[in-house]
Order: structure tokens, then C-alpha cells, then sequence
């Protein structure tokens, strides 16, 4: 945004779109309990199927955010169409933003795919990969998680609405968790932990919850994965084990996909 | 002169994920009923070949963004069975406090912000704020405390950490647990005033014979565990590890779809009306006296009155939350392990929408060979196309827009979780993605 940033206009219209997803971030918003009646006074919430039967499909937005990721090709075709009539687009959480948990079948025999899970593979369209939106139109700001959190998305709505950049901190989850005066799963009980090379945000829930972070914000700006890698394995963690850890939730982040894919390299 | 009318809505809103509905009554006979989904798929089934079967509930709970307790909990007990693991009766208890969160979150989406506006003509829950702000901000604040309630159990109400093969992760101290005993108090009252609210509701009329299917978990109401299954009907007791057999998939020519019956093709119904018929005598006293306050039947024939069921529902989740906040102690372990086995297993839990079940077979080396899920809402398809048919000739006499949403909201009665039934179903992708309501 920056130097496009300007004064937001009078209850900017709201719109919510879906690709393919579980819905987990879009009912983030509703999970505003305390926010949502506010929230929809001072935004027209005008597209949000999975809140209100009043929709507005082909309409013009000031925000839309965007969960899911492309795997069909109308649903490329949607999004070039949201872009086109939306001031500002936000995409919400790990499917949007990296492809999200289907994008692994991204590299395999997708055909086989369709027919291990379906009777009539004959009906079923799907890309060959599962992409982010940002492979595909320009994105205005990208909220991370699987699903996002909630204070992050009410600090990117605020922002916006006045018209600031959001003020989201690029740290890795490591920060989080020093703060919140965890002990170190990874040093402290070997507990193989991606925490060093995953994106703030969701509060170090993994280690507070004695088990090491599996990736759901996805990398965090230049990640060194390489290092954290050579970390796990001297713990005893195997290329194979490695290389699945990182092509998880976010496994189609670039940053992620290409470390999981050294180690599979060195597995074979 | 033919009399053709059609109902459609090619956007269904309020519902979890993308779906549309045809209804086509010719001459006062229904011709054609369908719900047909243009979710795209997303292939977990195979996509979890290969994977730990210790990863299994995290990627599983991506399934659904409303109930992933449910996918990880019919996963995990899945792979314990598998394993040959038994969790013990503390682990149990935690796991059915952090699932009671999951009820309390989703039925009271469902109830108040999805369902409630159809009954009360809005268009949505926000739009219907303005003449029931505390009838909403009543909602808003129950979903809140089941939120609160898998916060403290597992981190975050979506996509939850703590739930894995064998229990959960780390259990919370009492004094954490302990922190929500009064809000799970006064969300128990209010949920009282909820089975009251909606009991009142002008219902629609409808009336269907349902078979009825639901988990069987020992003395207790189904939540965390299915012993078995059991159907209405005098079908009998099913055994989870045979439920393959007792119930089909097979594709509806008019739809193109997946859908689930059982083996002689009988339609059957799973979600809060086949529980409570089941299961009525197994609420908490505090939800019988609920359900006999508003004069509830424990067989209810009438799907829109699904919504007084979930709203009993509602009450038990918090009466039964609050029993084990009360009664908490910390367990000496808060999950079991064993040794990896090549193995086959199947688990089923109670969803709030219905019952879940899935299979795997794994290695002797933890890696998952094969999955299979079977979500609720694939269960309830061929019963809800079903229920589409019976209420086909009674619109016949209402003007057209209230007719269509007539419809509508019987499809929203049964909380269809269109996202998980997706990665099962077959799509019917038409070539112009046309997605106005």
C-alpha cells in the first residue's frame, strides 16, 4: 500500500471470498465475538456468504479478503474477477498465501490423485497444483496462519480502514515464545521444532503445548532453514522425516519447498 | 397446462462451504431435487499416504475449519485402534471437555448466526442485530466461551494443537481450567433461555420417517468416542470397524454426487435428531428438564426443528463441561503411547453435525498407507435430497422467494459441512462459474 495510502472512504464495502479452503480463517472474523457488531457498523460487510444471505457478487470492494488457495480453474478465473473490483486485497491465512495443506499434491501424479479418492475420476476437475493467490493477480497484504489470528486480522482491518500500514511484526516464532517465557522444546528435550524458521503470530502455541512449532504461519523472511536442518539431524532426525516436516501446511512456500526437497534429494 | 416451477439458489449462503440446490416440481410431483457442491476438491486421503500417522490430526483438522476437533479426534481414536492403544478414563474426560468446546463453538454458530435469521426472516445474524442485539450478542458470547473452553484445552479454537494419537499433548493445570468454571456456569443459564428462544420460533412444517444412525458411547450421550454404532429401525448395533459394510457410497444419477446409504439404499440420518433419539435418557438432567419444559419428543420427525435439538444439545455440552471443569484433577499422563505395528483401524466420533468416521491402515514403520474419511455431511446428502422431495408439493402454494428460501432453509437445518464433504464427494463443476444467489 504506502504511498497509495489515503484517507479510507465512509464505511468501505467488505467483501469475503472463498477458494479452496476449510472456512477456518474466514470464521476467524465471525470469532470477533466482541468486535463483529462493532466492526459492522463502521464497514459495509456487503459479500460474506458464510455470514449473510445478502450478497453481492459481481460488486466493487474497498477490502476483499481472499481465503484458499487456486486448484480449480474457475477458481483463477474468480479470483483475476475479484481483483479487477477490489481496491485492496487481503489474503487470509496459509492456503492464500502459500498454497495451503492440499498444495501437497503440487509435484505428484495428480490424475492417480483424483482416482484414489474419487469413483468417477471423469468428473473431477482440479488443477495440477494448488497455488496462492499471488501466483496469479498482485496482493495487497498477506495475513499468515493456519488458520490467522484473530488479533492480526482486526489489526489489518483497522489499519486499512485508516489507512496505515498494519503494524504486524516479520520475527520468527522463536521471539514469541522467548516473551512468553517458554522453555525451549528444542533445546531443552531435543523436541525437533520449527520454530526458528516460521513466521510470528500464532503465540508459540506448539511449545506451550510441549511439542515443537510444525509450520502453520509458514517462513518468516529469510528463513535458515539449511541450519535449522543440520540442527534437527544431529538431533537424530532423519532426511525423510525432515523433508515431511517442511512440506507440511505451508509446504508450498517456496522457502519451505526448497529445503524439503534437499532433503528428499539426500533420502534418496 | 404443465405447471413447472423451479427453486434454485446457486450460492447457498450461511452454510460452511460453497454449494447450490435445484428443486423442479412439475404438475405438483417433485421431477428433480439436488444438492451439488462446486467446492473444489483437496485429496486428503491421498495425501496422508506416506505421512506419519502422527501427523495425521493436524492435517485432518484442515479438513474443517468449524469442526476440526472431530477429524482429529475420529483420526486419533482411528490410529490408536491400529496401534492397540487405550487411552485412559482422565484422558478421556479431557478429551471430551476440549470436544464439549467444540460443540458449544459450532451450535452456537449454527443456532444463533446461521439458522436463527431464517426463522426470524433476516438475512443475516448482524442484519437481525438490529432489532436483537441481545438475542445475537447472547450467541456471540456462547461461541466465545466454547472458543475459550479449547483455548485452554488445546491453544486456538481452529486447527487446535494439543489433540494427538494417544491423547492430548499437555494437560492444563487446574488453576487454568478452573478459570472458565464461571463463564461455563452462566453460559449453561443462558443456553437454558436458548431452548426457550427457539422453541418459540414459527416452525415450518415437515414430517419425516428418519433411520436414524448414531455413535453408541458406553452409558454417556455420544461426544468424544463411538463404541458402535446404532441404528433406528430395528437395523441394530454396528461395530465401528464394519461400518464400510453396513453403509454405501454410491453415485446419484441426477447429481453426479457421492453419497452414502445404507446397503439396501435406505437414506438415513445422522447429527442431533438420530443422537437424541437415540441417546435422550443419557443428557444431563438439566437438558431432559429443558427438553420436557418445551414439550421435545425425543424422536423429532421434523427437520427444521433441528434447530430446538441443538440448542438441547447446547445445554448438555455445558452442563457436561462444567461437571469436568468442577471435577478436574491434573492426569498423571495426559496422552499413552506404544510401539509402532503394521495395523488396520477405524474411529468415529459425534461431530456437532454427525457422525464421523474414518480407517487407516498403516505400516510398521508409523507411515499411513491408506485413508479413508467419511464425513457427516456425505452421510446426510441422500437424506437431505430425500427431504428436498417431501417438502417439494407444499410450496407449490407460496409465492416464489418465500418458497426458494423455504428450501434453503431446510438444506440449513441439517448445519451441511460442505468443505468437509468436498475431499469425498464428486463435483459437478459446470463450465461458467455463475455464482449469483
Amino acid at each position: 500500500m504506502g504511498s497509495e495510502a489515503h484517507a479510507p472512504p465512509a464505511r468501505p464495502r467488505l467483501g469475503v471470498f472463498k477458494l479452496a479452503s476449510c472456512d477456518g480463517c474466514q470464521l476467524t472474523l465471525i470469532g470477533c465475538e466482541d468486535e463483529l457488531l462493532a466492526l459492522s457498523e463502521k464497514v459495509d460487510i456487503a459479500h460474506f456468504p458464510e455470514a449473510s444471505s445478502r450478497t453481492d457478487v459481481h460488486g466493487r470492494f474497498d477490502v476483499a479478503l481472499v481465503e484458499g488457495s487456486v486448484s480449480a480453474e474457475w477458481q483463477r478465473e474468480e479470483l483475476l474477477s475479484i481483483r479487477e473490483r477490489s481496491k485492496l486485497l487481503v489474503t487470509i491465512g496459509a492456503c492464500a498465501t502459500s498454497g495451503g495443506v492440499q498444495a501437497l499434491r503440487n509435484g505428484k501424479d495428480v490424475s492417480e490423485f483424483v482416482r484414489a479418492v474419487y469413483a468417477s475420476p471423469a468428473y473431477i476437475s482440479t488443477l495440477d497444483r494448488s497455488t496462492p493467490v499471488s501466483a496469479h493477480v498482485s496482493v495487497d497484504y498477506e495475513l499468515r496462519g493456519c488458520p490467522i489470528d484473530k488479533h492480526q486480522l482486526l489489526e489489518v482491518l483497522t489499519a486499512l480502514l485508516v489507512g496505515r500500514r498494519p503494524a504486524i511484526r516479520d520475527e520468527s516464532v522463536c521471539m514469541e515464545c522467548k516473551r512468553r517465557g517458554n522453555v525451549c522444546v528444542l533445546v531443552a528435550h531435543g523436541e525437533p521444532c520449527l520454530g526458528p524458521v516460521v513466521h510470528a503470530g500464532c503465540g508459540a502455541l506448539c511449545p506451550r503445548f510441549a511439542r515443537g512449532c510444525y509450520g502453520c504461519f509458514g517462513p518468516k523472511e529469510s528463513p535458515a532453514t539449511a541450519a535449522l536442518a543440520a540442527r534437527l539431524k544431529e538431533l537424530g532426525v532423519p532426511a525423510a522425516d525432515l523433508a515431511r516436516r517442511f512440506r507440511s501446511i505451508s509446504g508450498g512456500a517456496p522457502a519451505f519447498a526448497d529445503e524439503a526437497a534437499k532433503q528428499e534429494l539426500e533420502h534418496d | 397446462m404443465t405447471d413447472e416451477r423451479t427453486y434454485r439458489v446457486d450460492l447457498m449462503t450461511r452454510v460452511e462451504g460453497e454449494g447450490r440446490f435445484v428443486l423442479r416440481v412439475k404438475d405438483g410431483v417433485v421431477i428433480d431435487a439436488e444438492l451439488s457442491i462446486f467446492e473444489a476438491p483437496r485429496f486428503f486421503e491421498a495425501f496422508l499416504r506416506g505421512r506419519s500417522l502422527f501427523e495425521v490430526p493436524d492435517l485432518t483438522a484442515r479438513i474443517c475449519g468449524i469442526c476440526p476437533i472431530a477429524y482429529q479426534m475420529s483420526s486419533a481414536r482411528a490410529l490408536e485402534a491400529a496401534l492397540g492403544l487405550v487411552p485412559t478414563p482422565e484422558i478421556e474426560r479431557l478429551r471430551r471437555a476440549i470436544y464439549c468446546g467444540e460443540w458449544i463453538e459450532s451450535h452456537a454458530l449454527h443456532v444463533f448466526m446461521l439458522h436463527a435469521p431464517d426463522f426470524l426472516g433476516y438475512e443475516s445474524a448482524i442484519e437481525m442485530a438490529r432489532d436483537h442485539r441481545a438475542i445475537v450478542e447472547r450467541g456471540l458470547r456462547l461461541k466465545k466461551t466454547g472458543n475459550r473452553l479449547i483455548e485452554i484445552l488445546g491453544g486456538r479454537p481452529s486447527h487446535p494443537v494439543s489433540p494427538r494419537v494417544g491423547g492430548l499433548s499437555k494437560a492444563p493445570t487446574v488453576a487454568a481450567l478452573r478459570a472458565i468454571r464461571d463463564e461455563l456456569a452462566r453460559g449453561l443459564e443462558e443456553s437454558l433461555e436458548t431452548v426457550r428462544l427457539v422453541a418459540r420460533f414459527p416452525m415450518p412444517e415437515l414430517e419425516v420417517d428418519y433411520v436414524f444412525a448414531s455413535c453408541v458411547s458406553g452409558d454417556a450421550y455420544p461426544i468424544e468416542r463411538g463404541d458402535a454404532i446404532v441404528l433406528s429401525g430395528g437395523r441394530g448395533v454396528v461395530p465401528v470397524a464394519s461400518w464400510d459394510r453396513e453403509m454405501i457410497e454410491r453415485h446419484a444419477p441426477h447429481s453426479n454426487a457421492l453419497q452414502a446409504t445404507l446397503a439396501d439404499g435406505t437414506p438415513y440420518l445422522c447429527g442431533p435428531q438420530a443422537r437424541l433419539f437415540h441417546h435422550a435418557e443419557k443428557l444431563h438432567p438439566v437438558a431432559r428438564d429443558a427438553m420436557r419444559e418445551v414439550g421435545l419428543p425425543r424422536e423429532v420427525k421434523n427437520p427444521y426443528r433441528s434447530i430446538v435439538v441443538r440448542a438441547v444439545e447446547l445445554v448438555h455440552a455445558f452442563a457436561e463441561a462444567l461437571a469436568l471443569v468442577e471435577r478436574y484433577e491434573v492426569p498423571e499422563r495426559s496422552y499413552v503411547e506404544g510401539p509402532l505395528r503394521a495395523g488396520v483401524g477405524a474411529g468415529a466420533s459425534e461431530a456437532p453435525r454427525g457422525l464421523l468416521w474414518h480407517r487407516y491402515e498403516v505400516s510398521a514403520d508409523g507411515s499411513v498407507v491408506s485413508a479413508r474419511i467419511v464425513p457427516p455431511t456425505s452421510q446426510n446428502q441422500a437424506r437431505i435430497e430425500a427431504d428436498l422431495r417431501a417438502l417439494g408439493p407444499s410450496l407449490l402454494a407460496m409465492e416464489h422467494g418465500a418458497a426458494t428460501r423455504r428450501a434453503e432453509q431446510l438444506i440449513r437445518s441439517y448445519d451441511p459441512c460442505i468443505s468437509c464433504a468436498t475431499h469425498f464427494l464428486d463435483l459437478r463443476i459446470e463450465p461458467t462459474h455463475e455464482g449469483s444467489a
